[in-house]
């Protein structure tokens, strides 16, 4: 079973409710896919046994047997080759190449373009006490997610439980999160932020098809905005998390009250599953 | 001509508090376009209260789309596609939009000829009046392409109306993260305030925006927001500023006060008497590097 947790807003508590929720099953992974900014190993500090180093084709043209005809660079979409004929020269951006093997395939000149591989990023596995721990690392300055986060999902195992903590936002990194969950949680926090961009990832989740359910972070019985809304949509509730200092001073030193937790958040686990 | 000198906030980490501080700024900052760059989440409206001038629709990638009567079910594209994007279900082939890459590679190969390029609307962007200036914002739709084009444009527009009205500054909000929408939001900024909370999980993240900006040659400095959680990482991170040689701007203290400001609409600078001057402190060493 897949449970992506999602958000909309970002510092909700995606990670947070993620780990809780690894710690309280049986037979648990935790798949920290916000390549972008991984968090999770913060909080359940593995023991990393495995780095695989993500890597996607890029083209390398040989200029010697390359005609500069141009056809690889008028296929280009993403404008990543640029064919200068006049002076013989090719020119690669490769931040702006998406990997997608057109011109290679568009290449009339046999070996003039061929493809090799860049490292885009990293896959830790590895664990911490009984879960089992992924984790992708997107390399700084590389543009996209999502080669990753596909990547990343691979190394999940059917059989068992794993928790997709996703990056923040309802854009196409979160859609390669959640896209084959099972269940959706969406975190949120009862502020008009977390609201508004609660809203956003709802819409998303029901463009998916997805099951989900509401976990309230930081929550504060004066700020019923959450509640209320949930209740106008028919949007059940899986759990309040209370705000409390002392609860975001443990976190703020990279831990989490996994113990006093478990039991609740067992709880969690298993109203989702009686739900599928 | 004068240059236009832009002012941009992020943080790597989400729920730092970048748009609580960008919209303060924006009351402090007299003379400047307001850019909610954060197109995925943008939260800024909810205390900038703009009135909508111009609304503009946004084309994102083009997605293939698959002739039936055309499609002969060879299924050489979806032997090619290398986004995973080609489903077949009982033979039928189909593109799924969410996951085309637009690349072209399926219509180029397809022998029927089967495959066309078909545009989509992946967002919409608006010019607004806001009480506090003219914003320029965006909204992308929930599950497109978040590719960093719909920021390029919003900001683009920003620099016109600044050109056109005689504009000094621009004052931008950014997004969580580190990819490509926050590539585009620091692109050609003069300034990057980093906003960060004193956790394990803040400094994780500042260290690897830090590393971004410096990627791209951009000048940032830190804030950190609600810093006596944890005075500790508070001055871990004042420390890696120093190392770094990286203005430290200021703290902001923790005050339940801000989401009281904020579930009343209403400014951290101005409602929340614990806040004022801290964030006045931060705003003109911010503009000092301007």
């Amino acid at each position: 079973m897949k449970i992506a947790v999602a958000s909309g807003k970002g510092g909700t508590g995606k990670t947070t409710i993620s780990t809780l929720l690894a710690y309280a099953g049986e037979d648990m992974q935790y798949v920290d896919c916000d390549v972008e900014e991984p968090n999770g190993r913060i909080f359940l500090k593995p023991n990393i046994e495995e780095t695989l180093e993500y890597t996607e084709l890029v083209p390398k043209v040989n200029e010697d047997i390359c005609t500069f005809c141009g056809k690889c660079s008028d296929a280009c979409v993403y404008r990543a080759l640029v064919v200068v004929g006049a002076v013989k020269k090719t020119m690669f951006f490769s931040e702006l190449c998406h990997s997608c093997g057109v011109c290679k395939y568009v290449c009339p000149v046999e070996n003039a373009l061929i493809e090799v591989p860049k490292i885009k990023g990293k896959i830790n596995i590895g664990k911490s006490g009984r879960i089992d721990f992924l984790e992708g690392v997107l390399n700084i300055g590389e543009a996209s997610a999502v080669p990753l986060i596909r990547g990343l999902k691979k190394y999940i195992s059917d059989e068992k439980t794993a928790i997709l903590d996703s990056p923040p936002g309802t854009s196409c990194p979160v859609v390669e999160t959640a896209e084959d969950a099972d269940f959706i949680v969406l975190v949120t926090e009862p502020t008009p932020f977390g609201l508004n961009d609660l809203k956003l990832a709802v819409e998303l989740t029901k463009d998916l098809k997805k099951p989900f359910g509401i976990i309230i972070n930081k929550y504060d019985e004066d700020l019923r905005l959450i509640d209320d809304y949930a209740e106008r949509e028919k949007i059940d509730i899986l759990y309040r998390l209370k705000f409390s200092k002392e609860f975001a001073k443990v976190y703020s030193s990279g831990n989490l009250p996994f113990g006093s937790l478990k039991s609740d958040f067992k709880n969690i686990l298993y109203k989702i599953k009686s739900q599928l | 001509m004068k240059k236009i000198k832009e002012l941009v906030i992020i943080s790597g980490k989400g729920g730092t508090g970048k748009t609580t501080l960008t919209s303060s700024f924006a009351y402090l900052m007299k003379n400047k376009i307001i850019v909610d760059a954060d197109a995925d989440a943008a939260d800024m409206f909810i205390l900038m209260k703009p009135k909508v001038k111009a609304e503009h629709k946004f084309k994102g990638k083009a997605v293939a789309v698959i002739d039936q009567k055309k499609c002969s079910s060879c299924g050489v594209c979806k032997k090619l596609c290398r986004f995973d994007a080609i489903n077949v279900i009982d033979g039928k082939y189909s593109v799924n939009p969410v996951k085309c890459d637009s690349c072209t590679l399926c219509q180029i190969a397809c022998p029927e000829n089967a495959i066309e390029m078909e545009d989509q609307i992946s967002g919409e962007w608006f010019e607004s009046e806001t009480p506090y200036g003219t914003m320029v914002h965006a909204r992308l739709t929930p599950g497109a392409e978040n590719s960093g084009n719909l920021v390029t444009m919003v900001k683009h527009r920003a620099h016109i109306l600044s050109e056109e009205n005689g504009i000094d500054y621009i004052l931008v909000d950014g997004s969580p993260g580190v990819g490509c929408p926050v590539i585009s939001t620091i692109s050609g900024a003069n300034f990057v305030v980093i906003v960060t909370e004193p956790t394990q999980s803040g400094i994780h993240d500042l260290r690897r925006v830090k590393k971004l900006c410096d990627s791209f040659k951009i000048n940032s400095g830190v804030v950190v927001n609600k810093y006596d959680l944890n005075k500790d990482i508070t001055n871990s991170i004042k420390q890696f500023a120093e190392d770094e040689e990286m203005p430290f701007l200021g703290l902001v203290p923790f005050d339940r006060c801000a989401i009281e400001a904020l579930v009343n609409e209403k400014l951290a600078v101005e409602y929340c008497d614990n806040l004022k001057q801290p964030i006045k402190d931060i705003f003109d060493k911010a503009v000092e590097k301007l």
